[in-house]
């Protein structure tokens, strides 16, 4: 079974130490929740454990493999939601998604959207450019491209920005779907919508530590 | 291969329905060359004489124009981040990137520069070695540019740093691409200057993918 570990990991931004010495551990099926006031570090953790920024020291490993050995094997089994949403104002939103989707998937691309568009309730924006779309929806088509292409790791920083009630939902349930397929999530949030058998890690005492 | 071709046809997607920028670069282009003429008169052997210069460094400028846009826009909206997190090698992706960027301003820019040779009064015999050399050399640009595109990322004032970054680069580009026509004009064989316009393609195909990719690595971080 695939493991998502960090050890001893420490980060180091703007000549500030973000944290040091964090662990985290996760087996199919875990989820994560990072915690913290703004600035405490969730995304930095999330954007090490993505790849996209090297920890000053530790290592990340997948299956006891560090994922600084295999960038592309490592991207192949995340997904990663940050802080814009990546949605083209001249292409529609199904135009969107196959762009995404068919760099994962070898068929079937068609099939996947509109699935996800369903679960994600906006099936009737499937034909609207996205410079129509409220920040609302474009997040809800961003989170329609990880539903559709099936990947083990979601790495969500902040993905219940700008949703409305029902759309949480939607996203719990992609969430609870997710790991009952062996899926693991990490997700940043200060909002209390949490798993409640998910992990969590505080970074908030990082910060008291430093000053 | 296959994440290569769906990121240029969505880039190319995008280009159609954006538009304008592809025909401002060859309006650029035009006007440019134009400006020569009255500038420096309409004597026109000095205008056959000036031409294949003016002409590189036209082409030049114009396919710089278009450089700044080429990572920026998906820069803005998080897609460069999310390309770098896809089962498809950067350097892939960046190569895609330098195919767009020359479908939608080097081969415009070849399609015009015949137009505008005739308009600067250019030999006969230089029009072949004209298209060839830009038929090699544009690529070239395409490619350099691309490590400047990828170095200003985050940077405000871009333009300029970019300008500054490539545009030295460039010049041996300029220099084989200017000397190819003239030594046709000239009576000479183009051949070593063609040749040596493909070895500078050939080495900047595998290299500037690669620094073009660590280069957006870094600004992305």
């Amino acid at each position: 079974m695939p493991h998502f570990t960090g050890t001893d990991l420490v980060c180091f931004r703007g000549e500030r130490t973000v944290f040091t010495d964090l662990d985290f551990a996760l087996a199919p099926g875990d989820a994560l929740v990072l915690r913290g006031p703004n600035g405490s570090g969730k995304s930095s953790l999330l954007r090490v454990m993505a790849g996209l920024s090297q920890p000053l020291a530790g290592t990340v490993t997948w299956d006891k493999e560090a994922i600084a050995e295999d960038p592309e094997a490592h991207n192949h089994r995340l997904h990663y939601i940050g802080h814009a949403d990546p949605v083209k104002p001249v292409l529609t939103v199904t135009e969107n998604l196959n762009f995404w989707i068919s760099l994962r998937l070898e068929g079937g691309v068609d099939d996947a959207i509109k699935a996800a568009l369903g679960r994600l309730g906006i099936s009737h924006l499937a034909d609207v450019p996205g410079r129509f779309l409220s920040a609302g929806q474009k997040r809800r088509v961003n989170l329609a491209r990880i539903v559709a292409a099936p990947a083990p790791l979601w790495l969500l920083d902040e993905p219940h920005t700008a949703l409305d009630q029902a759309a949480m939902d939607n996203l719990d349930d992609a969430i609870a779907g997710h790991r009952d397929g062996g899926g693991m999530v990490v997700m940043s949030s200060h909002a209390m919508a949490a798993p409640e058998d998910a992990q969590t890690i505080d970074l908030g005492h990082f910060q008291e530590r430093a000053h | 291969m296959n994440g290569f071709l769906q990121i240029v046809r969505r880039d190319l997607h995008l280009a159609m329905r954006q538009g304008m920028d592809s025909l401002m670069v060859v309006a650029f282009f035009v006007i440019a060359v134009v400006l020569f003429p009255f500038g420096v008169g309409p004597e026109s052997s000095i205008l056959a004489r000036i031409a294949p210069g003016v002409i590189w460094v036209a082409a030049l400028l114009s396919s710089m124009l278009s450089l700044e846009r080429l990572f920026q826009a998906d820069y803005e909206d998080g897609s460069l981040e999310l390309l770098a997190l896809q089962p498809v090698a950067l350097e892939i992706t960046v190569m895609a990137k330098v195919t767009v960027h020359w479908l939608t301003t080097g081969l415009p820019l070849i399609v015009a520069a015949p137009l505008l040779a005739v308009l600067m009064n250019l030999p006969d015999d230089g029009f072949v070695p004209l298209m060839i050399a830009l038929a090699l050399g544009t690529p070239a640009l395409s490619l350099i540019g691309t490590i400047g595109a990828a170095l200003i990322l985050g940077s405000r004032r871009g333009g300029i740093l970019l300008s500054l970054l490539v545009l030295p680069l460039y010049i041996p580009v300029l220099i084989f691409g200017v000397s190819a026509v003239d030594a046709v004009i000239g009576g000479f064989s183009a051949r070593p200057q063609l040749l040596i316009l493909s070895g500078l393609l050939v080495a900047a195909l595998p290299l500037c993918p690669w620094a073009g990719a660590a280069a957006v690595r870094q600004g992305i971080e």
